[in-house]
């Protein structure tokens, strides 16, 4: 079992630091659902 | 010709305008739009700085030149309410106050929009005939005569004007430029004023400083994050040529690079280039500021109880030349670009902009003395949740140095504090973007105290909704080794042949006649 499976995940990314693409990657393979993911500029 | 193109010269110029502060940062305006009896609406006012403390503030005194940067290395963290003394007359250029910069405003107005109270405007175009505008172009603010508080309000009230304030009064308004499209409202012509005026201030103390003559500049590159245009060719452009024409380049044309923060590294290399190629002598790359991004992080800062700090209107213009043989030179071969199919983990993003064009001519990461990535004065940043955006890039160009076997784990933090520095720029989106290093990167390349230096530039292309990708483009300056002799080789065969055909057809000329 897949360390996020069954959970829905927000994503907000930073762009000077973990995008929210790279984020969604990640939660996906750890048997996420995205429900939302932005990459935010923060500057 | 095959020379590296140079740094010739910088110009770095800060606009306080606390003023604007409060009427046209779009975290105030937003503000005002949704809940106008909110509390950091009541108590915001009482955190803007005197135009005083604005200037004395110690980053500020960094990007017009009178500071080194290394400053801030001994400076116990916060820096705002650290008392110094400095100057708004810099090296690279000088802060002007609010009432010149609405000045600045109208002498970069040639569609008669921007109005002053006439009392005002007399005061001003004093000030302004003394500075580096001089004479003639302050005369412009003559036409204001006749033109009363009354006037100024009724302007704004039935035809939806911008309206100007100094010290809370309303000195000032800005005309929409037609009555129905947007892109020429009020609000969207006051943006690109300031965008200009801040551009020419810029221009006009590169070329001073630098006893550059304005005859001598044949391109412009405009690099700020406005745009121009009407209902029909919204971003049309061109605020170079716009700029240009006000700072007396008469010889030069130009265009507009846009590329969010990323814009003036992508319009350094492309000048660098063009200069490189032959197709211009001489090109400035320029940017003026955003008066949106003007107390962009005041909620925090309100509710921290320290100033509102983004407070100022930042510019700069930077002149690439042909090698002149002592100007550090534009390494425009080795060049790091974020491609469509980089990818976006930061590994991928800092190989692309660091470690492969490095590669590429056989360099590793501690062969370049300073990186200069986004460098946002953390004074503004931090307080506002968004950590230290300079020492963020260093720790995680340092990571990849650990990836790739260049540099021992332990030696993170030197390597932090060895080849970064930190950041003093204003909040103003591009500004921040490697380029306010490059005034002091010059000094120290052309000292021998440095070698080589790596401008990073990213822009977060995904704000404009068109793409989810960001961008980045970095390149090397280098310090400069001497004008290469090019040496002539003659080939006696090539020689001979070039006379007989010569004096083959001298003969038949004379056999015809």
């Amino acid at each position: 079992m897949a360390l996020l499976d069954g959970k829905k995940a927000i994503i907000i990314g930073d762009r000077d630091g973990i995008p929210g693409i790279a984020i969604e990657e990640c939660a996906r393979s750890a048997g996420a659902e995205v429900v939302f993911s932005s990459t935010e500029c923060f500057v | 010709m095959n020379q590296y193109s140079v740094i010739k010269g910088v110009g770095y110029t800060l606009a306080i305008t606390p003023d604007m502060v409060l009427h046209n940062g779009t975290t105030q305006t937003v503000e005002r739009e949704r809940n106008n009896e909110s509390e950091y609406l009541k108590n915001i006012t009482s955190h803007i700085r005197s135009y005083e403390d604005a200037v004395n503030y110690i980053p500020n005194q960094i990007y017009i030149g009178n500071e080194k940067p290394e400053l801030l290395d001994e400076m116990e963290f916060p820096w705002y309410d650290k008392k110094f003394d400095g100057s708004e007359k810099g090296k690279f250029g000088d802060i002007i106050p609010e009432d010149e910069f609405y000045g600045l405003l109208q002498i970069c107005d040639v569609f008669e929009l921007v109005k002053l109270e006439e009392k005002f405007s007399c005061e001003v175009k004093a000030k302004m005939e003394k500075s580096i505008l001089g004479e003639e172009r302050a005369s412009v603010l003559d036409k204001n005569g006749g033109t009363s508080v009354e006037n100024l309000e009724e302007l704004v009230k039935e035809e939806a004007a911008a309206p100007l304030y100094f010290e809370g009064k309303l000195v000032g308004a800005i005309k929409r430029a037609h009555e129905i499209d947007v892109n020429l409202s009020a609000h969207v012509m006051t943006e690109n004023l300031v965008a200009k005026a801040s551009s020419v201030l810029s221009i006009l103390y590169m070329l001073k400083n630098n006893s550059i003559e304005p005859a001598e500049i044949e391109y412009v590159i405009d690099c700020c994050e406005e745009a121009c245009g009407d209902m029909n060719q919204r971003g049309g452009g061109n605020f170079a040529k716009a700029a240009a024409e006000t700072a007396g380049l008469k010889n030069a044309t130009g265009s507009d690079t846009r590329g969010f923060c990323a814009a003036p590294a992508h319009a350094i290399v492309q000048a660098a280039s063009l200069v490189r190629a032959g197709t211009y002598k001489s090109v400035i790359v320029t940017g003026g500021g955003c008066s949106a991004k003007l107390g962009m992080n005041g909620k925090d800062h309100v509710k921290k109880n320290i100033p509102i700090l983004e407070d100022a209107i930042a510019g700069f213009a930077v002149l690439i030349t042909e090698n002149d043989g002592v100007s550090p030179i534009i390494r425009n071969d080795v060049v790091g670009r974020h491609t469509v199919g980089t990818g976006s983990s930061p590994q991928d993003v800092l190989t692309s902009l660091v470690t492969s064009p490095l590669e590429s001519v056989g360099l590793t990461l501690k062969d370049v003395d300073k990186y200069a990535p986004e460098l946002q004065n953390s004074d503004i940043t931090k307080p506002a949740g968004a950590g230290d955006v300079a020492a963020a890039n260093y720790k995680m160009i340092a990571a990849l140095g650990v990836k790739k076997g260049q540099l021992d784990r332990k030696d993170i933090n030197d390597f932090v504090i060895q080849h970064g520095m930190k950041g003093w720029a204003p909040t103003q989106g591009h500004i921040p973007s490697g380029v306010p290093y490059l005034g002091f990167a010059r000094e120290d390349l052309m000292a021998g105290k440095i070698k080589r230096i790596m401008i990073i530039g990213k822009g977060s292309l995904f704000l404009g909704r068109l793409t989810n990708l960001f961008d980045g483009i970095s390149f090397l300056i280098e310090s400069n080794p001497g004008i290469e002799e090019k040496k002539e080789t003659y080939n006696e065969t090539e020689i001979k042949e070039i006379i007989a055909n010569a004096m083959l057809k001298l003969a038949n000329e004379i056999l015809s006649e």
